[in-house]
């Protein structure tokens, strides 16, 4: 039954107490006839739970009479067991896991912060991972882009990072974009996912899939290094958070914004970053913490210190507030060229 | 009123290579113009040519964003932490 939780009656004096910790919570017991509703119900009551029911009927009842079910997910042994670390803490539990496993997560970028984000994405048991990256392995990416190995170099980077993910994790479905994404590409590419991970490496396409997640209120989960220093923010203003151009209206110049191929970065950093990124989505997924909405985390490597500030929702901002309506995909080669001006 | 200013990694060059500097100044502004003084540069780095804060540049006193107090001419006390968060790209 839908929102209904699930305890196997052998566990049920074990487990109940952290599934539901409130004894005066009204609790209705059901299972498929009554029987075991019936002795779950005197077993909860005698624990100290102040109002049980056991309902008549039960499922097979509620399912003649046309009640709204969930179709289960079923988990496979195999699963059980490679996720089984995960099915022991209350944050995830069973159901946890079964959500992560039905989620699906696009991770825009398959370098610095690609690679450790898609990688734990993937082993966290994440049922669907899209990946989007057009370019190809580079004997100078291989520092910090884990996805990828030696004898790649010169491979299509989305080729190598499949090839990786699906040694490490062979049920997680991956969708590969081998593909530039732009305005005409980009709903397309995110409408079918839930929660959008940006590891790209440029101004114009953060800026594109800012206003494409804010259009399809998508949460968007940021990260960005330079050199010894990185930013992890989750973009969402359907959840009341800020969106990327709050932050940042205007780009930089590019002479006082230089990228990681002029400026250097260590390659260890882009992986603190991603992770953090991969630390939030399977928040987001969940729906467990705090996640990062409102908040920037920013790390500096070399003092060794994460600082945090607070973001705030810019009154003014054209694309996350409601009642300006989406003001559409802009020329965003050309807003980031032109930035000098701002 | 001394402030630490925290600058970024692309920033600490023209501050010899330091990541935070002590300003004496009242307000966020009077700091930013004092840090210039300091170090030639940096204000422009910070502020347009109208003396307005950039737009991919934020100031954080202490945790707060100054946008969300009174802009510029938010008063500063001692012991005051003022951060510089420029808008970076890069992750691939």
């Amino acid at each position: 039954m839908p929102g209904a939780v699930s305890v196997p009656r052998g566990f049920l004096e074990l487990k109940i107490e952290s599934t539901l910790p409130d004894r005066d919570r009204p609790i209705v017991a059901y299972c498929a006839g009554e029987l075991r509703a019936i002795l779950a119900a005197g077993t909860l009551r005698r624990m100290g739970y102040k109002n049980v029911l056991a309902m008549t009927g039960g499922f097979a009842q509620w399912q003649r009479l046309g009640y709204p079910i969930d179709k289960p997910f079923q988990m496979t042994d195999a699963q059980k067991k490679r996720y089984s670390r995960h099915m022991t803490m209350p944050e995830v539990g069973e159901e946890g896991q079964a959500k992560l496993l039905q989620s699906r997560v696009l991770m825009i970028g398959a370098g610095g912060l690609g690679s450790p984000a898609a990688f734990y994405l993937a082993a966290a048991g994440v049922g669907t991972l899209g990946l989007v990256d057009f370019d190809v392995v580079d004997e100078t990416n291989l520092h910090r882009q884990i996805l990828h190995t030696h004898d790649r170099v010169g491979t299509p980077k989305i080729e190598s990072a499949v090839k990786t993910l699906k040694a490490y994790a062979p049920d997680v479905n991956i969708i590969p974009f081998e593909t530039r994404i732009d305005s005409s590409n980009v709903e397309e590419i995110l409408r079918g996912f839930d929660v959008i991970v940006d590891g790209t490496d440029n101004f114009p396409t953060r800026y594109l899939i800012n206003d494409a997640c804010v259009k399809l209120k998508k949460p968007c989960v940021h990260g960005s290094v330079y050199r010894f220093e990185g930013q992890v923010t989750v973009f969402h203003p359907d959840a009341g958070g800020p969106c990327y151009r709050c932050l940042y209206p205007a780009p930089p110049p590019a002479d006082m914004a230089p990228s990681c191929a002029e400026a250097g970065v260590l390659g260890v950093l882009p992986g603190v970053i991603g992770l953090l990124q991969a630390v939030e989505t399977v928040k987001l997924l969940l729906g467990t913490g705090k996640p990062l909405v409102g908040r920037l985390l920013a790390y500096d490597g070399l003092d060794g210190k994460f600082r945090e500030f607070k973001l705030r929702k810019a009154p003014e901002c054209e694309y996350c507030n409601e009642e300006h309506g989406f003001p559409g995909y802009i020329d965003y080669e050309f807003f980031c060229s032109n930035a000098a001006n701002e | 009123m001394s402030v630490i200013v925290r600058l970024p990694t692309p920033l600490r060059p023209m501050a010899g290579g330091k990541d935070e500097v002590f300003i004496d100044g009242a307000t966020v502004r009077d700091v930013i113009e004092k840090l210039d003084a300091a170090h030639a540069g940096l204000g422009a780095r910070i502020l347009d040519d109208g003396g307005e804060l950039r737009r991919f540049v934020n100031l954080y006193l202490n945790e707060e964003d100054v946008r969300g107090l009174d802009g510029l001419e938010t008063a500063v006390k001692t012991g005051d932490v003022l951060s510089v968060i420029p808008a970076i790209a890069g992750g691939r």
